[in-house]
């Protein structure tokens, strides 16, 4: 049977440790010809410069070669093609397919079609499992494991697709423990909550952003978009309160690191880049191998 | 014959020797009960009444196929749209078995995804859902992942 990557929860808790161990692996050594002879396409229906140059860079790094396009407008979907028919076509070119599509669900059904496997580099505000792999393996790497974590989550924590998936994994592993920063509009979902309150995993919901952090051992800003506000002075109520400054650093751990998926807005004040518990420009470094190590084990080439 | 069709009378439509009567279907979900069963592809016998009074639906419909019998995961397609329907297996002009519907654990098609954004709304693809609670119904999508529930819930 193929391995697909569409939603984190594709994983067991075994394989994410292999995710782990195999990205430390490519860290040590991110040249390594296990691609070589193979074609890989990267389907871009929705632009993400960022997420297709780590793939494209992981792809290259393992001697593979890629075709495909970077945005809808240079595919055959902007001349009409279904998904379907795209991917029939693609499948039968190459070994493995990476792709972005703006339609939640589009790389579960896209993965049904193809016989090769698929990997979700991000489908609407659905899934990205490969984003929250690489977050996952910036926590071990910071803490040296994955077992008794306290994350802070910041922000949009009802639209975050991000939040959710990592929520989902850390769950897997020993005795985490999630506080939930978020304005009334964007809290956690209820079927998060009710998923870590039936797995007995302790968490807790905060207003107010400031020395609650003093637990932390990782924090894990997200935007807050304005289009996500029906009312827009409920946004400019909010827009400042959940920014995150170097002052609230000083009485937190030795071993906090702060996250970000990236692309930043003013979330994070730029006081806090030269804050060494600033991590997010390592943690995206981190996906190019964290991204060697999902297309090895996809293919069951490691 | 003729005296037992006639105790049956109160069915309004005439007895079958052997088959399954499929009975307390909402009147106006009858068409959509008989394409969702495929009866509108199959050669067997078949007789239908519809707009019947009954108490507890209002009006009802009644279907009677001839040497058919359902299996549970056939029949528990029409959970949705006929959820009191209830089956009498006929053998030999005489009720052998009674069946009620149950919702299955996963439904495929006649349900249409609520999010706007998911593929299914957008290209050719047989939605799939799993149920995730029977009462109040919600449902999640295969693709989507979101969950449609109550009154989200339409059919195609
Ligand atoms: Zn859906």
């Amino acid at each position: 049977m193929k391995k697909d990557l569409i939603s984190i929860t594709d994983y067991s808790k075994e394989e994410y440790l292999k995710i782990m161990k195999l990205a430390s692996e490519f860290e040590e050594n991110p040249n390594q010809d296990l691609l070589k002879g193979k074609v890989v396409a990267s389907l871009f229906f929705e632009p993400s410069t960022r997420t297709r140059l780590s793939f494209e860079t992981a792809i290259n790094r393992l001697g593979g070669k890629v075709i495909g396009f970077a945005d809808p407008g240079s595919s055959s979907a902007s001349k009409g093609e279904t998904l379907h028919d795209t991917i029939k076509m693609v499948s039968n070119y190459v070994d493995l397919i990476v792709m972005r599509h703006p339609l939640e669900g589009a790389a579960r059904y896209a993965a049904e079609v193809s016989p090769v496997p698929v990997i979700n580099a991000g489908d609407g505000a659905n899934q990205h499992p490969t984003q929250t792999l690489l977050d996952m393996y910036s926590i071990l790497k910071t803490q040296g494991t994955l077992d008794n974590i306290n994350i802070f989550m910041v922000g949009d924590l009802k639209y975050g697709r991000t939040v959710h998936s990592l929520l989902m994994a850390m769950s897997e592993f020993e005795n985490p423990i999630f506080n939930f920063v978020a304005p009334y509009e964007l809290q956690m979902p209820n079927e998060y909550k009710i998923f870590l309150e039936e797995k007995g995993i302790k968490y807790f919901e905060h207003k107010e952003f400031n020395d609650i952090i003093s637990e932390a051992d990782i924090i894990y800003m997200t935007r807050v978009q304005k289009e996500r506000f029906p009312d827009p002075i409920e946004y400019e109520k909010v827009k400042n309160v959940y920014i995150l400054r170097n002052s609230m650093l000083e009485k937190t751990k030795a071993n906090l690191k702060i996250l970000h998926p990236l692309p930043r807005v003013n979330e994070i004040h730029s006081d806090v880049d030269s804050n060494k518990k600033a991590y997010y420009f390592t943690q995206a470094l981190n996906g190019v191998f964290t991204r060697e190590a999902i297309i090895t084990h996809t293919m069951n080439l490691k | 014959m003729k005296e037992n069709t006639k105790k049956k009378l109160k069915l309004k439509v005439s007895a079958i020797k052997d088959g399954t009567v499929i009975d307390h279907i909402p009147a106006k979900n009858l068409f959509k009960v008989i394409s969702i069963l495929g009866l509108d592809k199959i050669e067997n016998q078949i007789t239908f009444g519809t707009n019947l009074e009954s108490g507890k639906l209002g009006a009802k419909a009644i279907i009677k196929v001839t040497d058919k019998f359902f299996k549970d995961n056939e029949i528990n397609k029409i959970a949705l749209i006929a959820p009191h329907a209830n089956l009498n297996i006929i053998k030999d002009y005489k009720v052998v078995e009674k069946r009620i519907v149950e919702i299955p654990d996963v439904i495929k098609g006649i349900v249409k995804c609520f999010n706007p954004k998911c593929i299914t709304n957008n290209e050719t693809i047989t939605t799939c859902f799993k149920v995730v609670l029977k009462e109040p119904l919600s449902l999640k999508c295969r693709y989507c992942e979101k969950i449609t529930s109550g009154e989200q819930i339409k059919m195609y």
